[in-house]
């Protein structure tokens, strides 16, 4: 499955990311597991609400980190494209 | 002592009795009764106490953690706490009105068990008349509110042949996951092994038709499965290492590294009735009895699998050999790994005890 800057991406029922305060870490919880998003990832999927397009979190983590747009976008699609494959994320 | 991360999954198991009757269900021989069940109020502080723990899910169990009415008030409580809540159910109990209460509350997933997908085989396991008929019913309810769905079989060898249709209803009835788990032989299960267990053409025959039903249903299907151990030469890290990530309550509120820990001999079992979640998690001898590696014997000691397995499993270590500390028979470098070779080839047809509360 692929996405596009005009896709709107949000984590399907039964998944979704929580900051974990006891291990100080990102998880994604899903049905009978959780597993750790790293820094890159849990900056990624912080932005993933449902309402905004790829295009806008792909500009705001471009800005906020001062990277190269381009290089950015390249990460952000590969991540959700992936977490879209595994029914993570859902349009 | 050894220093303990802190455990990802509570299994809360609220209560056990249940309406159906399963040769291998994973409670204890000696069941516990109601009266001797907690409270409501206890379960909040257990879940208050777990979350601060560093627990991330409840799996909250039975028996038919249905019979209990202040199942609705649990699950909000763990949900507001951010704890992941699971329902590890029978369905046999759900309702338009129960399960409505249990989605308004904010349950995130269900693991609904069917015994078989033929309705004699199923009832004749389960022992409730009627009981495949309301499992569907449910299993329908749960998808028409959008809840997350796995279907949950528990395979042996009176059911093993119809794995393939298993797979084929968890995706007809649109769920996203489904276990199939070959049985685990402890309390209930052992009593009935031999009644239970697979031939090697049958174990054969289920994988084959996981890989295949992997292939055909793709993302759209999630399979987990449970191979059978005693089929095994190498054993499986049980709970992923005693005392290392997995803590289950009893309805009493006895505190146990894996659901068949109280058959260890000469150990207090702690309870959340008289001490803290935290402080059993940490200090007590019951989770330090097993923990690491430092208890271990040969060949275990010196093996580089001991922090891939753990040791395997030690109430399966003290089942058969009757020593808990005993290395897993189920090891090929055990020298006991006859056992279960023996046992193994030991499956033949035949009337089962069923789980049932012991005549007061």
């Amino acid at each position: 499955m692929s996405v596009s800057e005009t896709s709107v991406l949000k984590f399907t029922r039964g998944h979704r990311l929580q900051h974990d305060r006891v291990r100080d870490v990102w998880l994604i919880q899903a049905p009978e597991k959780a597993f750790i998003a790293d820094p890159v990832a849990a900056a990624i999927l912080r932005l993933v609400d449902g309402t905004c397009p790829l295009s806008a979190i792909i500009d705001d983590l471009a800005a906020s980190y001062q990277a190269p747009r381009d290089l950015i976008a390249t990460d952000v699609q590969a991540l959700l494209a992936s977490l879209l494959d595994q029914k993570v994320l859902g349009a | 002592m050894n220093f303990a991360p802190p455990p990802m999954s509570l299994l809360a198991e609220l209560t056990h009795r249940c309406p159906l009757a399963c040769p291998y269900c994973s409670n204890p021989v000696d069941l516990e009764r109601r009266a001797a069940e907690l409270e409501t109020g206890d379960w909040l502080r257990v879940l208050d106490e777990a979350a601060a723990l560093g627990v991330l899910q409840v799996h909250f169990s039975g028996g038919e953690p249905m019979a209990r009415h202040d199942l609705p008030e649990l699950v909000r409580h763990a949900s507001s706490l951010n704890l992941y809540t699971n329902l590890i159910t029978s369905g046999v109990l759900i309702t338009e009105a129960t399960l409505t209460a249990l989605d308004e509350a904010g349950l995130d997933h269900v693991q609904l068990s069917f015994q078989d997908v033929d309705e004699t085989g199923a009832e004749r396991i389960g022992g409730l008349r009627g009981a495949q008929e309301k499992k569907l019913a449910a299993a329908r309810l749960i998808k028409a509110r959008g809840i997350p769905l796995t279907l949950n079989f528990v395979v042996h060898r009176e059911n093993v042949a119809r794995v393939p249709a298993m797979l084929d209803l968890a995706h007809d009835l649109g769920a996203g996951r489904v276990e199939i788990a070959h049985t685990q032989y402890y309390g209930w299960g052992l009593k009935n092994r031999d009644l239970l267990m697979p031939s090697a053409a049958q174990l054969e025959a289920s994988t084959e038709a996981v890989v295949k039903a992997r292939a055909r249903f793709g993302n759209s299907l999630a399979i987990d499965y449970v191979t059978p151990d005693y089929h095994a030469d190498q054993p499986k890290p049980c709970m992923g290492g005693w005392g290392q990530r997995f803590v289950n309550i009893t309805p009493s509120g006895k505190v146990l590294p894996c659901h068949a820990a109280e058959t260890i001999p000469n150990i207090t079992f702690p309870s959340v009735a008289t001490e803290a979640l935290g402080t059993i998690w940490q200090d007590s001898p019951l989770f330090n009895l097993f923990r690491g590696t430092d208890w271990m014997p040969e060949p275990c000691r010196n093996c580089s699998l001991k922090e891939v397995d753990w040791g395997g499993c030690r109430c399966q270590a003290l089942a058969l050999t009757g020593d808990a500390a005993a290395t897993d028979p189920v090891c090929a470098r055990s020298d006991q790994h006859v056992l279960v070779v023996e046992a193994a080839r030991a499956g033949h047809d035949g009337d089962f005890i069923y789980r049932r509360f012991a005549r007061a």
